[in-house]
C-alpha cells in the first residue's frame, strides 16, 4: 500500500511503499528511513554511519588497540581499551589534527597506524594494503613512505651518534643513496629544516630543544616518506621556537605534498595547521570536522566544553566570556562507562545516553559527531533540551 | 601591619646571580615590580627567561650556592625579606606567603597521606592540634572541590589524578589564609579542561579570600584573562610592564609583540602563516653589551647592538625596555585603529 509523505529535508510530498525501509527523496536526493512515530508511519533522515572515503590516502577502519593489564590463568583478563573502534580517513596532502585530553588514546592512535605498537582488531589501509595484517617484512618496506616526529626532542635521538648519523641512518637502512651521495642528502635535509651543515659531526645534547626537533624532522624526511605521525612535536617547545617548527611544517608540506596526523593537546596550535580535526574521547572519535568549522560551531558536548577551556590570548574576549566547566577528570579507559563515554561529565546527559552508545554520524556536511541528543534535523543540543527533545538521532 | 598604599610586596632592583662553570649567569638582572593588594600580577617570558627564578628569590629559595641574590630590596608588608634570619623566612614562607608549583606530583611527598601533608601545614604556622588540623584539612579540600573530602583525605598521592593533585596543592598553599599566592606555572602539566578547572578556582579563591597572586606563565592565554598587571621578561629582564588590557592592545615591546603574534589565537582569523621570532634565546651566560633581544628583533638598528637599551615610560604604568619603544607603541597604536 502506498503512502504519501513529506520528505524530511525538503518537504517535498513522496509516495511510499510501507514494506520499504529506506526512501530517497526524488527532489533533494536525500535517503531517509521509513519509522514509526507513535504508530503512525513517518519519515525520518537516515544518519549515515562516517565512513572513511575509499580514496583516502590513509583509511582505518575499526581500529582497535586493547592493552592487556591483568589476568591469567585463573582470573578474567583486564584490558586497557586505549583505541576502541576508530574509523576514520586521512586525505592525500591534508593536515588532520587528533586532540583529546591525555590518555585518550590520541598518541596509541598515532602509533597503531605505523604499527608501532599492534593493533588489537580492525584495519589500517595504506596504498590498497591493509598494514595492520602485514607481515613483517613487507611492512618494513612500507614504513619509508610511513614516518613519525616525536614529541621529545630530547628523548628521541641517540646521545651517542651524530646528527650527520642521525639523519643519515635511514638513507643507508632503505640503501637510498651510498657512499658520498648519503652526506650530500644530509646536507641537503639540514638546510631544508633550518640546520647549518656545519653542525653534521655535532651530537644531540650541542643543540636547543627546538634545533633538535629540526634534526627529527630532518629524519623522518630522509626517507622521502609520504605520510608522517606528528606526535605532539611542539609540546616540549618554547612559545617562539613553536611557531617556528609550525611554519617548518607547513612549509615541508607544500613543498613535499605531506601528508600529517598531527596529534596535539593545544588547540590553538591544532586549529592553524590542520584542515580537519578529530576529537577523541576514551578511545573513541566523537566529532570529526573542518578546522575551523570545529571552532566556530562545535556539536558534541564535550567538544564544546573543550574548546570553551581554551584560553585566548585577548582579555576583552576573556572578560566577556562563560566557561563551560566539566566536573572531574576523565574515567578510566580500564572500566569505561556504558553507553555514551563522555555521559560522566556531561551537562546534558539523559537516562539514555547510559545506554546507548553514540554512532559517529553526519550532523552537517561534511561535519560528524557521535552524541544521542543532535541530529541533521535538530544539531544544536541548546536549541533541543529548551524544547524538551530528548534522544533525536542516532537511537538506532 | 599593613601599608598605607596597600602594596603587599614591593621588588627593587632584584638581581640574583649563579655561579656556573660557564660564568656567572645573572639569571634576574635588576626587576623591579609591585603587587597591591588582591591583584593579580602575571609574569611571562620563555625558559630561561629568569621567571621561576625571581620568585624563588622573593621566597627566598635560591639555592646557595650557586646562587645568590646579590643586589634589591623584597619588601613583603613592610619587612624586607633579605634581611630576615632563615628561621624568621620560615616563619612567612607558607604562612604569609605560599606557592604552588608546575608539577603536583614531585611536589607532594608520596610516602605520606594527603592527610598528614595537609595537616602538618596548619599544626606548624597555625599551632593546630590533631583534631583541629584533621577538621581545616578537610575543610580545605571541601574548598578546592574534591567530593567525599573526609574519605579521599586519607588516599596517598598517587592515587589522585594531576588535577586532584593540584587541587590538594592549592588547598595546602591556602590552608593558613595567605596574603600572596605565587603559582609558577600551576596548569601547564594539565589538560585544558583541567586547567580550565583549575583558573576558575584560582579566580574564585582569589574573589572570596582576598588573596594577592602572582601568576607565572609561559602562556598569554592564561594571563589574558586572569591578571590585572603583567611583566614580560626576557634574558632576566623586564622587557615590557603595564596593564594587561594595555599590552595585548597596544605593545611598546618588539619581544611582546612577537610573542603575541607568534600564538595561533581560535577567537580570530588567522593569516596563512603564523609570525615567527626568528633565532634562539640567548646564553644568559654570553650576553651581548646591547640589547639581549637585538639578534632576533625586526625594529633592530645599528644603536641595539652597542648600547643597552633604556626603560622608556609610555604611559602611567607601561614601561618597556628598548630604544625604539616609543616607536613600537605608536605603531600597535596605529595597528589598532
Amino acid at each position: 500500500m502506498l503512502k504519501e509523505l513529506n520528505c524530511p529535508k525538503c518537504g517535498g510530498s513522496l509516495d511510499v511503499d510501507e514494506n520499504q525501509r529506506i526512501v530517497k527523496c526524488g527532489f533533494c536526493g536525500s535517503s531517509s528511513v521509513l519509522k514509526l512515530d507513535n504508530g503512525k508511519p513517518k519519515l525520518k533522515i537516515e544518519q549515515q554511519p562516517y565512513k572513511p572515503e575509499s580514496d583516502s590516502l590513509i583509511s582505518l577502519l575499526d581500529l582497535k588497540v586493547y592493552y592487556k593489564i591483568a589476568g591469567g590463568l585463573f582470573s578474567a583478563a583486564k584490558y586497557i581499551r586505549a583505541v576502541d573502534g576508530v574509523s576514520l580517513g586521512i586525505e592525500k596532502g591534508e593536515t588532520l589534527g587528533l586532540v583529546g585530553e591525555s590518555g585518550c588514546g590520541k598518541s596509541t592512535l598515532g602509533k597503531a597506524i605505523l604499527r608501532l605498537t599492534e593493533p588489537t582488531g580492525g584495519k589500517v589501509f595504506y596504498n590498497g594494503k591493509d598494514l595492520a595484517h602485514l607481515p613483517q617484512a613487507a611492512m618494513r618496506e612500507q614504513r619509508k613512505d610511513l614516518q613519525m616526529i616525536f614529541q621529545d626532542p630530547y628523548a628521541s635521538l641517540n646521545p651517542r651518534m651524530t646528527v650527520g648519523n642521525i639523519i643519515g641512518e635511514p638513507i643507508r637502512t632503505f640503501s637510498l643513496a651510498n657512499g658520498k651521495s648519503v652526506e650530500l642528502k644530509v646536507q641537503e635535509l639540514m638546510e631544508t629544516v633550518g640546520l647549518s651543515r656545519r653542525f653534521v659531526k655535532r651530537y644531540p645534547h650541542e643543540f636547543s630543544g627546538g634545533q633538535r626537533q629540526r634534526i627529527g624532522i630532518a629524519r623522518a624526511l630522509a626517507v622521502d616518506p609520504k605520510f608522517i605521525v606528528a606526535d605532539e612535536p611542539i609540546s616540549a617547545l618554547d612559545v617562539s621556537i613553536q611557531a617556528q617548527i609550525m611554519n617548518l611544517m607547513e612549509r615541508l608540506q607544500a613543498e613535499k605534498n605531506l601528508t600529517y596526523l598531527f596529534i596535539s593537546h593545544d588547540l590553538r596550535a591544532v586549529r592553524h595547521l590542520s584542515d580537519r580535526v578529530a576529537v577523541m574521547y576514551l578511545g573513541r572519535i566523537v566529532e570529526l570536522a573542518d578546522g575551523k568549522e570545529v571552532y566556530k560551531d562545535p556539536l558534541m558536548p564535550y567538544t564544546k566544553a573543550l574548546i570553551s577551556a581554551v584560553p585566548v590570548p585577548d582579555p576583552e574576549i576573556e572578560a566577556a566570556r562563560q566557561r563551560i566547566i566539566l566536573i572531574g577528570d576523565v574515567p578510566s579507559p580500564i572500566n569505561p562507562p556504558s553507553g555514551c563515554p563522555f555521559h560522566t561529565r556531561c551537562q546534558y546527559a539523559i537516562s539514555e545516553c547510559k545506554e546507548i552508545v553514540p554512532k559517529l554520524v553526519e550532523i552537517k556536511p561534511l561535519h560528524q559527531a557521535a552524541c544521542i541528543r543532535i541530529s541533521s534535523e535538530h544539531p544544536n543540543i541548546d536549541e533541543n533540551v529548551k524544547s524538551g527533545r530528548k534522544v533525536v538521532g542516532n537511537e538506532n | 601591619m599593613s601599608n598605607h598604599n596597600g602594596t603587599i610586596l614591593t621588588v627593587n632592583d632584584l638581581k640574583t646571580y649563579f655561579q656556573t662553570e660557564d660564568g656567572i649567569v645573572k639569571a634576574v638582572d635588576g626587576i623591579s615590580f609591585q603587587l597591591q593588594k588582591g591583584e593579580t600580577l602575571g609574569i611571562v617570558g620563555e625558559s630561561g627567561s629568569g621567571k621561576s627564578v625571581a620568585n624563588l628569590s622573593v621566597m627566598r629559595l635560591i639555592p646557595d650556592p650557586p646562587g645568590k641574590i646579590v643586589n634589591g630590596n623584597i619588601i613583603f608588608d613592610g619587612i624586607d625579606v633579605r634581611e630576615l634570619s632563615l628561621d624568621e623566612v620560615r616563619k612567612i614562607r607558607g604562612r604569609r606567603i605560599a606557592m604552588i608549583f608546575q608539577d603536583p606530583m614531585t611536589s607532594l611527598n608520596p610516602f605520606l597521606k594527603i592527610s598528614e601533608q595537609l595537616m602538618e601545614v596548619t599544626r606548624l604556622h597555625l599551632g593546630h592540634n590533631k583534631k583541629q588540623a584533621y577538621e581545616h584539612a578537610v575543610k580545605m579540600l571541601k574548598t578546592v572541590g574534591i567530593s567525599d573530602a573526609e574519605e579521599r583525605i586519607e588516599s596517598y598521592p598517587h592515587e589522585f589524578s594531576g588535577g586532584m593533585r593540584q587541587r590538594v596543592m592549592i588547598a595546602m598553599a591556602l590552608s593558613c589564609d595567605p596574603e600572596l599566592l605565587i603559582a609558577d606555572e600551576p596548569t601547564t602539566a594539565l589538560d585544558v579542561t583541567i586547567q580550565a578547572q583549575i583558573l576558575e578556582l584560582i579566580k574564585d579563591l582569589k574573589a572570596r579570600m582576598g588573596t594577592s597572586v602572582i601568576l607565572i606563565t609561559h602562556d598569554l592565554g592564561v594571563v589574558a584573562g586572569m591578571t590585572e598587571k603583567i611583566i614580560v621578561m626576557y634574558a632576566g629582564k623586564v622587557f615590557e610592564k603595564s596593564p594587561t588590557r594595555e599590552l595585548f592592545a597596544t605593545p611598546a615591546n618588539p619581544y611582546t609583540k612577537g610573542l603575541l603574534k607568534s600564538v595561533p589565537d581560535p577567537a580570530h582569523e588567522e593569516g596563512t602563516e603564523l609570525y615567527q621570532i626568528p633565532g634562539l634565546p640567548p646564553d644568559v651566560a654570553h650576553l651581548p653589551p646591547g640589547c639581549p633581544f637585538a639578534e632576533r628583533c625586526s625594529y633592530v638598528q645599528e644603536i641595539c647592538r652597542i648600547e643597552y637599551p633604556p626603560f622608556i615610560q609610555i604611559n602611567e604604568d607601561h614601561h618597556s625596555l628598548c630604544h625604539f619603544a616609543e616607536e613600537v607603541y605608536a605603531e600597535s597604536v596605529q595597528e589598532r585603529k
